[in-house]
Protein backbone atom coordinates (compact mmCIF):
# COMPACT_ATOMS: atom_id res chain seq x y z
CA UNK A 1 0.00 0.00 0.00
CA UNK A 2 1.29 3.23 -1.12
CA UNK A 3 1.81 5.81 1.83
CA UNK A 4 1.79 9.41 2.47
CA UNK A 5 5.43 10.90 2.26
CA UNK A 6 6.03 14.31 3.22
CA UNK A 7 6.21 15.60 -0.32
CA UNK A 8 2.72 14.34 -0.75
CA UNK A 9 0.96 16.16 2.16
CA UNK A 10 0.38 19.91 0.92
CA UNK A 11 3.21 22.93 1.69
CA UNK A 12 -0.10 24.96 3.04
CA UNK A 13 -1.15 22.27 5.79
CA UNK A 14 2.21 20.95 6.62
CA UNK A 15 3.34 24.58 7.75
CA UNK A 16 -0.10 24.74 9.77
CA UNK A 17 0.60 21.93 11.66
CA UNK A 18 4.17 23.25 12.25
CA UNK A 19 2.93 26.76 13.39
CA UNK A 20 0.57 25.48 15.61
CA UNK A 21 2.85 25.24 19.32
CA UNK A 22 0.98 23.14 20.89
CA UNK A 23 1.44 19.73 18.93
CA UNK A 24 4.91 19.10 18.25
CA UNK A 25 5.14 17.03 14.30
CA UNK A 26 9.00 16.60 14.18
CA UNK A 27 8.22 14.58 11.34
CA UNK A 28 5.43 14.61 8.20
CA UNK A 29 2.24 12.60 8.50
CA UNK A 30 2.56 9.21 7.13
CA UNK A 31 -0.47 7.68 7.89
CA UNK A 32 -0.63 8.95 10.93
CA UNK A 33 -3.76 11.44 11.54
CA UNK A 34 -3.71 14.34 14.30
CA UNK A 35 -7.55 14.29 15.99
CA UNK A 36 -8.66 17.22 18.55
CA UNK A 37 -10.66 16.24 21.10
CA UNK A 38 -12.75 19.01 22.53
CA UNK A 39 -12.86 21.62 23.91
CA UNK A 40 -16.33 21.36 23.08
CA UNK A 41 -16.92 17.77 23.50
CA UNK A 42 -20.00 16.12 25.46
CA UNK A 43 -17.19 13.08 26.85
CA UNK A 44 -14.69 15.71 27.83
CA UNK A 45 -16.77 16.80 31.42
CA UNK A 46 -16.00 20.38 30.32
CA UNK A 47 -13.94 22.10 28.18
CA UNK A 48 -10.95 19.62 28.24
CA UNK A 49 -9.03 19.64 24.98
CA UNK A 50 -7.13 16.63 23.91
CA UNK A 51 -4.65 16.38 20.72
CA UNK A 52 -4.63 13.24 19.93
CA UNK A 53 -1.96 11.38 17.28
CA UNK A 54 -3.43 8.71 15.87
CA UNK A 55 -2.59 5.40 13.51
CA UNK A 56 -5.75 4.40 12.11
CA UNK A 57 -8.09 4.08 15.25
CA UNK A 58 -5.31 3.69 17.67
CA UNK A 59 -3.72 6.31 19.70
CA UNK A 60 -0.14 7.13 20.04
CA UNK A 61 0.08 9.91 21.59
CA UNK A 62 -1.93 12.58 23.47
CA UNK A 63 -1.44 16.10 24.58
CA UNK A 64 -4.08 17.63 26.89
CA UNK A 65 -4.29 21.28 26.61
CA UNK A 66 -6.15 22.80 30.16
CA UNK A 67 -6.67 26.20 30.88
CA UNK A 68 -10.08 26.87 29.01
CA UNK A 69 -11.84 27.74 32.07
CA UNK A 70 -8.91 29.45 33.73
CA UNK A 71 -10.37 32.44 35.85
CA UNK A 72 -7.40 33.63 37.90
CA UNK A 73 -9.10 32.04 41.33
CA UNK A 74 -5.29 32.39 42.95
CA UNK A 75 -5.05 35.56 41.88
CA UNK A 76 -8.57 36.86 43.09
CA UNK A 77 -8.17 35.35 46.25
CA UNK A 78 -4.95 37.56 46.88
CA UNK A 79 -7.19 40.99 46.63
CA UNK A 80 -9.99 39.61 48.74
CA UNK A 81 -10.50 38.73 52.13
CA UNK A 82 -10.60 35.37 53.45
CA UNK A 83 -14.46 36.02 53.59
CA UNK A 84 -14.97 36.79 50.46
CA UNK A 85 -13.42 33.85 49.06
CA UNK A 86 -15.80 31.30 50.39
CA UNK A 87 -18.49 31.59 47.28
CA UNK A 88 -15.57 31.38 44.61
CA UNK A 89 -15.03 27.72 46.17
CA UNK A 90 -18.48 27.17 45.39
CA UNK A 91 -17.46 27.60 41.57
CA UNK A 92 -14.12 24.74 41.72
CA UNK A 93 -15.92 21.23 41.84
CA UNK A 94 -19.08 22.40 41.11
CA UNK A 95 -20.46 19.08 41.44
CA UNK A 96 -19.48 19.40 45.52
CA UNK A 97 -19.53 23.01 46.28
CA UNK A 98 -19.70 21.73 50.25
CA UNK A 99 -16.99 19.99 50.17
CA UNK A 100 -14.55 23.06 48.89
CA UNK A 101 -16.66 25.17 51.20
CA UNK A 102 -15.33 22.73 54.21
CA UNK A 103 -12.07 22.89 52.51
CA UNK A 104 -11.30 26.32 52.32
CA UNK A 105 -12.89 27.19 55.82
CA UNK A 106 -10.59 24.30 57.34
CA UNK A 107 -7.26 25.87 55.98
CA UNK A 108 -8.24 29.62 57.27
CA UNK A 109 -9.15 28.30 60.71
CA UNK A 110 -5.72 26.21 60.62
CA UNK A 111 -3.70 29.86 59.75
CA UNK A 112 -5.63 31.70 62.33
CA UNK A 113 -5.67 28.87 64.92
CA UNK A 114 -9.23 29.03 65.67
CA UNK A 115 -11.35 26.29 67.10
CA UNK A 116 -14.65 25.67 65.85
CA UNK A 117 -17.68 23.94 68.16
CA UNK A 118 -18.49 20.71 67.63
CA UNK A 119 -21.92 20.37 65.88
CA UNK A 120 -20.75 22.72 63.52
CA UNK A 121 -18.04 20.10 62.80
CA UNK A 122 -20.22 17.52 62.56
CA UNK A 123 -22.90 19.18 60.49
CA UNK A 124 -19.53 20.38 58.26
CA UNK A 125 -18.80 16.18 58.05
CA UNK A 126 -22.57 15.86 56.96
CA UNK A 127 -21.91 18.53 54.23
CA UNK A 128 -18.92 16.71 53.02
CA UNK A 129 -19.94 13.60 52.70
CA UNK A 130 -23.32 14.66 51.08
CA UNK A 131 -21.11 16.37 48.79
CA UNK A 132 -19.20 12.99 47.96
CA UNK A 133 -22.69 11.18 47.64
CA UNK A 134 -23.57 13.79 44.81
CA UNK A 135 -20.39 13.87 43.24
CA UNK A 136 -20.11 10.03 42.88
CA UNK A 137 -23.42 9.77 41.99
CA UNK A 138 -23.13 12.37 39.08
CA UNK A 139 -19.79 10.31 37.82
CA UNK A 140 -21.03 7.01 37.92
CA UNK A 141 -24.22 8.27 36.01
CA UNK A 142 -22.26 10.68 33.27
CA UNK A 143 -19.13 7.59 33.52
CA UNK A 144 -21.63 4.95 32.26
CA UNK A 145 -24.24 7.69 29.68
CA UNK A 146 -20.52 8.26 27.93
CA UNK A 147 -20.43 4.25 27.40
CA UNK A 148 -23.56 4.20 26.31
CA UNK A 149 -26.31 3.06 29.05
CA UNK A 150 -28.29 6.32 29.18
CA UNK A 151 -30.58 5.06 32.03
CA UNK A 152 -28.37 4.85 34.58
CA UNK A 153 -27.54 8.70 34.07
CA UNK A 154 -31.27 9.34 34.89
CA UNK A 155 -31.26 7.31 38.16
CA UNK A 156 -28.47 8.94 39.17
CA UNK A 157 -29.47 12.10 38.82
CA UNK A 158 -33.06 11.64 40.71
CA UNK A 159 -31.00 10.87 43.63
CA UNK A 160 -28.50 13.23 43.41
CA UNK A 161 -31.50 15.72 43.46
CA UNK A 162 -32.19 14.70 47.29
CA UNK A 163 -29.23 16.06 48.09
CA UNK A 164 -30.03 19.30 46.10
CA UNK A 165 -33.43 19.36 48.48
CA UNK A 166 -31.29 18.95 51.23
CA UNK A 167 -29.03 21.68 50.58
CA UNK A 168 -31.72 23.67 49.93
CA UNK A 169 -33.60 23.91 53.29
CA UNK A 170 -30.18 23.68 54.87
CA UNK A 171 -28.90 27.09 53.30
CA UNK A 172 -31.12 28.44 50.57
CA UNK A 173 -29.39 27.46 47.67
CA UNK A 174 -29.37 24.21 45.32
CA UNK A 175 -26.13 24.75 44.13
CA UNK A 176 -23.52 27.29 44.94
CA UNK A 177 -24.29 26.80 48.84
CA UNK A 178 -21.12 28.90 50.81
CA UNK A 179 -22.74 27.54 53.57
CA UNK A 180 -19.69 27.43 55.79
CA UNK A 181 -18.54 30.46 57.96
CA UNK A 182 -15.18 30.52 58.96
CA UNK A 183 -15.33 29.47 62.39
CA UNK A 184 -18.75 27.37 61.85
CA UNK A 185 -21.64 27.58 60.02
CA UNK A 186 -23.91 30.13 58.10
CA UNK A 187 -26.82 28.52 60.43
CA UNK A 188 -27.85 25.35 62.58
CA UNK A 189 -29.03 22.38 60.66
CA UNK A 190 -32.76 22.33 60.86
CA UNK A 191 -34.59 19.32 62.15
CA UNK A 192 -35.97 18.98 58.89
CA UNK A 193 -32.85 19.32 57.05
CA UNK A 194 -31.47 16.86 59.59
CA UNK A 195 -34.81 14.48 59.04
CA UNK A 196 -34.36 14.46 55.28
CA UNK A 197 -31.19 13.62 55.34
CA UNK A 198 -31.56 10.29 57.15
CA UNK A 199 -34.53 9.36 55.29
CA UNK A 200 -32.02 10.42 51.79
CA UNK A 201 -29.46 7.75 53.56
CA UNK A 202 -32.41 5.21 54.43
CA UNK A 203 -33.36 4.75 51.17
CA UNK A 204 -30.37 5.68 49.09
CA UNK A 205 -28.41 2.12 49.63
CA UNK A 206 -31.81 0.55 47.55
CA UNK A 207 -31.86 2.75 44.53
CA UNK A 208 -28.07 2.25 44.45
CA UNK A 209 -28.53 -0.70 44.24
CA UNK A 210 -31.15 -0.79 41.81
CA UNK A 211 -28.54 1.21 39.26
CA UNK A 212 -25.87 -1.11 40.24
CA UNK A 213 -27.96 -3.73 39.01
CA UNK A 214 -28.51 -1.97 35.69
CA UNK A 215 -24.72 -1.89 35.30
CA UNK A 216 -22.78 -4.71 37.06
CA UNK A 217 -24.85 -7.41 34.83
CA UNK A 218 -24.36 -5.51 31.87
CA UNK A 219 -21.99 -6.80 29.35
CA UNK A 220 -21.17 -4.02 27.22
CA UNK A 221 -20.32 -1.77 30.57
CA UNK A 222 -18.19 -3.87 31.91
CA UNK A 223 -16.34 -5.11 28.37
CA UNK A 224 -15.29 -1.37 27.88
CA UNK A 225 -14.03 -0.78 31.04
CA UNK A 226 -12.22 -4.21 32.12
CA UNK A 227 -8.54 -3.87 31.42
CA UNK A 228 -9.11 -0.36 30.06
CA UNK A 229 -7.01 2.21 31.41
CA UNK A 230 -4.82 -0.07 33.48
CA UNK A 231 -2.85 2.17 35.95
CA UNK A 232 0.25 0.70 38.68
CA UNK A 233 0.32 1.22 41.86
CA UNK A 234 4.01 2.82 41.50
CA UNK A 235 2.38 5.15 38.87
CA UNK A 236 -0.41 6.02 40.23
CA UNK A 237 1.26 7.35 43.33
CA UNK A 238 4.04 9.08 40.91
CA UNK A 239 1.68 10.69 39.18
CA UNK A 240 0.30 12.54 42.55
CA UNK A 241 -3.14 10.36 42.17
CA UNK A 242 -5.30 10.37 45.19
CA UNK A 243 -8.93 9.60 46.23
CA UNK A 244 -10.61 7.13 44.87
CA UNK A 245 -8.61 6.90 41.58
CA UNK A 246 -5.42 6.04 44.21
CA UNK A 247 -7.62 3.72 45.80
CA UNK A 248 -9.04 1.60 43.07
CA UNK A 249 -4.88 1.31 42.07
CA UNK A 250 -4.40 -0.83 45.22
CA UNK A 251 -3.19 1.84 47.58
CA UNK A 252 -5.42 2.14 50.99
CA UNK A 253 -5.23 5.77 51.23
CA UNK A 254 -7.64 7.79 52.56
CA UNK A 255 -6.57 11.38 54.16
CA UNK A 256 -9.92 11.25 56.78
CA UNK A 257 -7.92 8.15 58.61
CA UNK A 258 -4.53 9.40 57.46
CA UNK A 259 -4.60 12.59 59.05
CA UNK A 260 -8.00 13.08 60.40
CA UNK A 261 -9.81 16.53 60.26
CA UNK A 262 -12.95 17.28 61.67
CA UNK A 263 -14.49 14.28 64.03
CA UNK A 264 -13.31 11.67 61.50
CA UNK A 265 -11.63 9.77 64.22
CA UNK A 266 -14.77 9.31 66.08
CA UNK A 267 -16.76 7.26 63.28
CA UNK A 268 -16.44 4.15 61.57
CA UNK A 269 -15.89 3.79 58.04
CA UNK A 270 -14.28 1.24 55.75
CA UNK A 271 -11.46 2.49 52.70
CA UNK A 272 -13.03 0.98 49.59
CA UNK A 273 -9.53 -0.56 47.66
CA UNK A 274 -9.42 -2.50 44.93
CA UNK A 275 -5.99 -3.57 42.78
CA UNK A 276 -6.52 -3.63 39.06
CA UNK A 277 -6.37 0.23 38.56
CA UNK A 278 -8.79 0.26 35.33
CA UNK A 279 -11.73 1.84 34.17
CA UNK A 280 -13.82 -1.12 36.12
CA UNK A 281 -12.17 -0.24 39.19
CA UNK A 282 -12.43 3.24 39.53
CA UNK A 283 -16.49 2.29 39.16
CA UNK A 284 -16.39 -0.15 41.42
CA UNK A 285 -14.59 2.45 44.05
CA UNK A 286 -16.92 4.99 43.73
CA UNK A 287 -20.22 3.05 44.45
CA UNK A 288 -18.76 1.48 47.03
CA UNK A 289 -17.89 4.57 48.77
CA UNK A 290 -21.30 6.11 48.46
CA UNK A 291 -22.31 3.45 50.48
CA UNK A 292 -19.76 4.24 53.32
CA UNK A 293 -20.32 7.78 52.90
CA UNK A 294 -24.20 6.93 53.74
CA UNK A 295 -22.42 5.27 56.73
CA UNK A 296 -21.00 7.84 57.84
CA UNK A 297 -23.79 10.41 57.80
CA UNK A 298 -25.85 7.86 59.82
CA UNK A 299 -23.16 8.04 62.45
CA UNK A 300 -23.10 11.58 61.95
CA UNK A 301 -26.52 12.06 62.67
CA UNK A 302 -26.88 10.07 65.99
CA UNK A 303 -23.47 11.55 67.29
CA UNK A 304 -24.25 15.20 66.54
CA UNK A 305 -24.96 17.20 69.85
CA UNK A 306 -26.77 19.84 70.55
CA UNK A 307 -24.94 23.25 71.09
CA UNK A 308 -23.21 26.62 69.58
CA UNK A 309 -22.92 26.29 65.36
CA UNK A 310 -20.26 29.24 65.53
CA UNK A 311 -17.02 29.59 67.68
CA UNK A 312 -17.32 32.59 70.17
CA UNK A 313 -14.30 34.85 68.50
CA UNK A 314 -15.57 38.61 67.82
CA UNK A 315 -12.82 39.38 65.95
CA UNK A 316 -12.85 36.94 63.89
CA UNK A 317 -16.09 35.40 63.41
CA UNK A 318 -18.96 36.93 61.55
CA UNK A 319 -22.15 37.40 64.07
CA UNK A 320 -25.45 36.72 63.19
CA UNK A 321 -27.54 38.51 60.93
CA UNK A 322 -30.39 39.35 63.44
CA UNK A 323 -27.79 40.70 65.98
CA UNK A 324 -25.91 42.90 63.93
CA UNK A 325 -29.25 44.90 63.65
CA UNK A 326 -30.15 44.81 67.07
CA UNK A 327 -27.41 45.31 69.11
CA UNK A 328 -24.37 47.52 69.01
CA UNK A 329 -21.20 45.57 69.91
CA UNK A 330 -21.89 43.38 66.70
CA UNK A 331 -22.75 45.78 64.36
CA UNK A 332 -19.03 47.07 64.87
CA UNK A 333 -17.32 43.60 64.53
CA UNK A 334 -19.48 42.94 61.36
CA UNK A 335 -18.39 46.35 60.21
CA UNK A 336 -14.65 45.51 61.06
CA UNK A 337 -14.71 41.95 59.77
CA UNK A 338 -16.42 42.64 56.21
CA UNK A 339 -14.25 45.79 55.25
CA UNK A 340 -11.02 44.97 56.94
CA UNK A 341 -11.02 41.26 56.89
CA UNK A 342 -9.65 38.61 60.30
CA UNK A 343 -6.01 39.26 60.55
CA UNK A 344 -4.31 35.98 60.90
CA UNK A 345 -0.81 35.66 62.42
CA UNK A 346 2.24 36.01 59.94
CA UNK A 347 2.32 32.25 58.31
CA UNK A 348 1.76 30.20 56.65
CA UNK A 349 0.31 26.42 56.23
CA UNK A 350 -1.72 23.85 54.26
CA UNK A 351 -4.59 21.67 54.65
CA UNK A 352 -6.18 19.32 52.46
CA UNK A 353 -9.44 17.13 52.94
CA UNK A 354 -10.14 14.10 51.27
CA UNK A 355 -12.42 15.82 48.37
CA UNK A 356 -14.97 13.94 46.40
CA UNK A 357 -12.43 13.93 43.88
CA UNK A 358 -9.06 13.71 45.64
CA UNK A 359 -7.01 15.75 47.95
CA UNK A 360 -8.42 19.32 47.86
CA UNK A 361 -6.03 20.94 49.18
CA UNK A 362 -5.60 24.87 50.05
CA UNK A 363 -1.81 26.66 50.80
CA UNK A 364 -2.31 30.01 52.46
CA UNK A 365 0.37 32.66 52.92
CA UNK A 366 -0.17 35.43 55.38
CA UNK A 367 1.38 38.08 55.91
CA UNK A 368 -0.64 39.52 59.26
CA UNK A 369 -3.25 41.23 56.60
CA UNK A 370 -7.08 41.25 56.08
CA UNK A 371 -6.46 39.06 52.89
CA UNK A 372 -3.87 35.96 51.96
CA UNK A 373 -0.78 36.67 50.46
CA UNK A 374 -0.96 33.25 48.06
CA UNK A 375 -3.41 31.14 48.07
CA UNK A 376 -3.22 27.98 46.44
CA UNK A 377 -5.23 25.53 45.13
CA UNK A 378 -4.05 21.79 45.09
CA UNK A 379 -6.74 20.47 42.67
CA UNK A 380 -7.17 16.75 42.32
CA UNK A 381 -8.74 16.97 38.62
CA UNK A 382 -5.82 19.03 37.54
CA UNK A 383 -3.24 15.87 38.96
CA UNK A 384 -5.39 13.93 37.08
CA UNK A 385 -5.47 14.52 34.04
CA UNK A 386 -2.19 14.97 33.60
CA UNK A 387 -1.81 10.78 33.55
CA UNK A 388 -4.03 10.65 30.00
CA UNK A 389 -1.34 10.15 28.02
CA UNK A 390 0.15 8.03 30.08
CA UNK A 391 -3.58 5.80 30.11
CA UNK A 392 -4.78 5.99 26.68
CA UNK A 393 -1.38 5.26 25.29
CA UNK A 394 -2.09 2.16 22.21
CA UNK A 395 -5.96 2.01 23.12
CA UNK A 396 -8.63 3.12 20.63
CA UNK A 397 -10.38 6.64 20.40
CA UNK A 398 -13.61 4.85 21.94
CA UNK A 399 -11.37 3.88 25.04
CA UNK A 400 -10.91 7.62 25.83
CA UNK A 401 -14.30 8.32 26.30
CA UNK A 402 -14.29 5.51 29.05
CA UNK A 403 -10.96 6.72 30.41
CA UNK A 404 -11.99 10.39 31.21
CA UNK A 405 -15.14 9.20 32.87
CA UNK A 406 -13.51 7.15 35.06
CA UNK A 407 -10.90 9.32 36.29
CA UNK A 408 -13.58 11.92 36.59
CA UNK A 409 -12.14 15.19 35.96
CA UNK A 410 -13.84 18.65 36.58
CA UNK A 411 -12.43 21.28 34.73
CA UNK A 412 -13.96 24.20 37.03
CA UNK A 413 -11.36 22.53 39.39
CA UNK A 414 -8.56 22.05 36.99
CA UNK A 415 -8.44 25.61 35.51
CA UNK A 416 -9.51 27.01 38.79
CA UNK B 1 13.34 9.06 67.45
CA UNK B 2 11.00 11.22 66.23
CA UNK B 3 10.32 11.69 62.87
CA UNK B 4 10.97 15.19 62.61
CA UNK B 5 14.43 14.55 64.63
CA UNK B 6 15.01 11.45 61.93
CA UNK B 7 14.65 13.65 58.93
CA UNK B 8 16.69 16.79 60.04
CA UNK B 9 19.11 14.24 61.31
CA UNK B 10 19.47 12.27 58.28
CA UNK B 11 19.44 15.68 55.92
CA UNK B 12 21.76 16.91 57.89
CA UNK B 13 24.26 14.03 57.45
CA UNK B 14 23.85 13.59 54.12
CA UNK B 15 23.96 17.03 52.58
CA UNK B 16 26.26 19.18 55.17
CA UNK B 17 26.50 21.61 52.23
CA UNK B 18 22.58 22.67 51.66
CA UNK B 19 22.22 25.50 54.09
CA UNK B 20 19.41 23.41 55.79
CA UNK B 21 17.11 25.39 57.92
CA UNK B 22 14.32 23.95 60.06
CA UNK B 23 11.11 25.50 61.05
CA UNK B 24 7.89 25.15 62.15
CA UNK B 25 4.51 26.72 62.31
CA UNK B 26 0.64 25.24 63.04
CA UNK B 27 2.30 21.47 63.32
CA UNK B 28 4.05 21.92 59.80
CA UNK B 29 7.78 20.75 59.68
CA UNK B 30 8.94 23.19 57.14
CA UNK B 31 12.71 22.14 55.89
CA UNK B 32 14.47 25.08 53.60
CA UNK B 33 17.67 24.39 51.58
CA UNK B 34 19.87 26.27 48.97
CA UNK B 35 18.18 25.55 45.19
CA UNK B 36 21.18 23.76 43.84
CA UNK B 37 20.19 21.07 46.56
CA UNK B 38 16.46 20.26 45.56
CA UNK B 39 17.01 17.39 43.30
CA UNK B 40 19.23 15.25 45.53
CA UNK B 41 17.13 16.19 48.83
CA UNK B 42 13.95 15.12 46.94
CA UNK B 43 15.66 11.76 45.25
CA UNK B 44 17.14 11.18 49.11
CA UNK B 45 13.30 11.54 50.65
CA UNK B 46 11.71 9.84 48.34
CA UNK B 47 13.99 6.66 48.34
CA UNK B 48 15.30 6.12 51.66
CA UNK B 49 13.44 3.11 52.96
CA UNK B 50 12.77 4.51 56.55
CA UNK B 51 10.89 7.69 55.20
CA UNK B 52 9.73 6.93 51.68
CA UNK B 53 7.64 10.49 50.89
CA UNK B 54 6.51 8.40 47.60
CA UNK B 55 3.30 11.25 46.93
CA UNK B 56 4.69 14.98 45.92
CA UNK B 57 0.97 17.18 46.58
CA UNK B 58 2.08 20.19 45.28
CA UNK B 59 4.63 22.58 43.94
CA UNK B 60 3.92 25.80 44.08
CA UNK B 61 5.97 29.43 44.62
CA UNK B 62 5.37 32.50 46.79
CA UNK B 63 6.46 35.99 45.18
CA UNK B 64 7.67 38.09 48.27
CA UNK B 65 7.97 41.11 45.85
CA UNK B 66 10.51 43.28 47.23
CA UNK B 67 12.59 41.00 48.96
CA UNK B 68 16.37 39.71 47.52
CA UNK B 69 15.69 36.31 47.18
CA UNK B 70 12.09 37.13 45.50
CA UNK B 71 10.87 33.63 45.13
CA UNK B 72 10.15 30.55 47.41
CA UNK B 73 9.45 27.79 45.71
CA UNK B 74 7.83 25.39 47.54
CA UNK B 75 6.71 21.87 47.69
CA UNK B 76 4.48 19.75 49.79
CA UNK B 77 5.07 16.22 50.37
CA UNK B 78 3.66 13.25 52.10
CA UNK B 79 5.10 9.97 53.51
CA UNK B 80 2.08 7.10 53.22
CA UNK B 81 4.59 5.56 55.65
CA UNK B 82 4.23 7.41 58.22
CA UNK B 83 1.70 10.12 57.35
CA UNK B 84 3.89 12.80 57.80
CA UNK B 85 3.55 16.19 55.59
CA UNK B 86 6.50 17.88 54.97
CA UNK B 87 7.04 21.08 53.38
CA UNK B 88 10.30 21.76 50.99
CA UNK B 89 11.02 25.25 50.45
CA UNK B 90 13.71 27.09 47.89
CA UNK B 91 14.78 30.29 48.03
CA UNK B 92 14.78 31.95 44.07
CA UNK B 93 16.05 35.21 43.14
CA UNK B 94 14.86 36.70 40.63
CA UNK B 95 17.85 37.51 38.25
CA UNK B 96 18.71 33.62 38.45
CA UNK B 97 15.26 32.62 37.98
CA UNK B 98 15.26 29.01 37.72
CA UNK B 99 15.94 25.68 39.91
CA UNK B 100 16.33 22.07 38.80
CA UNK B 101 13.34 19.92 38.07
CA UNK B 102 12.11 17.25 40.12
CA UNK B 103 10.07 15.85 37.56
CA UNK B 104 12.56 13.08 37.18
CA UNK B 105 11.46 11.94 40.88
CA UNK B 106 8.02 12.49 40.75
CA UNK B 107 6.10 12.31 37.94
CA UNK B 108 3.31 14.62 39.07
CA UNK B 109 5.49 17.71 39.44
CA UNK B 110 5.65 17.81 35.60
CA UNK B 111 2.66 19.79 35.21
CA UNK B 112 2.80 21.37 38.75
CA UNK B 113 5.85 23.01 37.80
CA UNK B 114 4.61 24.25 34.29
CA UNK B 115 1.92 25.71 36.39
CA UNK B 116 4.49 27.72 38.65
CA UNK B 117 6.40 28.96 35.54
CA UNK B 118 3.24 29.85 33.26
CA UNK B 119 2.39 32.11 36.42
CA UNK B 120 5.44 32.98 38.07
CA UNK B 121 8.05 32.85 35.42
CA UNK B 122 10.68 30.22 37.56
CA UNK B 123 12.45 27.85 34.87
CA UNK B 124 12.85 24.63 35.87
CA UNK B 125 16.07 23.13 34.27
CA UNK B 126 15.80 19.91 32.47
CA UNK B 127 12.12 19.77 32.58
CA UNK B 128 10.93 17.88 29.61
CA UNK B 129 8.18 20.05 28.39
CA UNK B 130 8.63 23.12 29.63
CA UNK B 131 5.19 24.97 28.06
CA UNK B 132 2.58 27.57 29.74
CA UNK B 133 0.00 25.62 30.67
CA UNK B 134 -3.13 27.82 31.72
CA UNK B 135 -2.75 31.32 29.79
CA UNK B 136 -1.87 31.13 25.53
CA UNK B 137 1.54 30.07 24.33
CA UNK B 138 2.54 33.70 23.41
CA UNK B 139 1.17 35.94 26.51
CA UNK B 140 4.30 37.66 27.60
CA UNK B 141 3.41 38.05 31.51
CA UNK B 142 3.32 36.45 34.48
CA UNK B 143 -0.23 36.55 35.94
CA UNK B 144 0.48 35.69 39.30
CA UNK B 145 3.77 38.36 40.02
CA UNK B 146 2.82 40.74 42.47
CA UNK B 147 2.81 43.56 39.69
CA UNK B 148 1.05 42.27 37.33
CA UNK B 149 -2.61 44.25 38.09
CA UNK B 150 -5.83 42.30 39.23
CA UNK B 151 -7.69 43.78 36.20
CA UNK B 152 -5.09 42.26 33.45
CA UNK B 153 -2.97 44.29 31.14
CA UNK B 154 -4.97 45.77 27.86
CA UNK B 155 -4.24 44.32 24.72
CA UNK B 156 -1.89 41.84 26.31
CA UNK B 157 -4.24 39.19 24.78
CA UNK B 158 -4.98 39.61 21.41
CA UNK B 159 -8.37 38.77 19.02
CA UNK B 160 -8.35 36.97 16.37
CA UNK B 161 -8.29 38.72 13.14
CA UNK B 162 -11.75 39.38 11.64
Amino acid sequence: MDRLTKDDVHPKILQKLLEDTDITVEDALENEMILNMGPQHPATHGVLRLLLRLDGETVIGCVPDVGYLHRGYEKMAENMSYYEFIPHTDRLDYISPMANNVAWVLAVEKLAGIEVPVRAQYIRMMIAELARIASHLVAIGSFAMDVGALTVLLWTFREREKILDIWDILCGARFTNSYTRIGGVANDAQPEALAKAKWFVDQLDGNLAECERLLNTNRIFIERLDGIGVISKEDALSYGYTGPNLRASGVEFDLRRATPYLQYDKVDFKIPTFTEGDCLARYFVRADEVRESAKIIRQVLQLMPQGEIKANLPKSVLPQKVEVYSKMEELIHDFMIVNFGINPPVGEVYHAIEGSKGELGFYLVSKGEGHPWKCKIRSPSFIHIQSLPHLVKGRMISDIVAIIGSIDPVMGEADK
Amino acid sequence: MELKELISQKLKDNFPQAELDFSEFRNEFNVKFNKKFVNPICKFLREDSELEFLLCEDVTAVDWAKRKNRFTVVYHIFSLKHNFRLVLKADVDESDCAIDTVSSVWKTSNWQERETYDMYGIKFNNHPDLRRIYMPEEFEYYPLRKEFPLLGIPGSLPLPKK
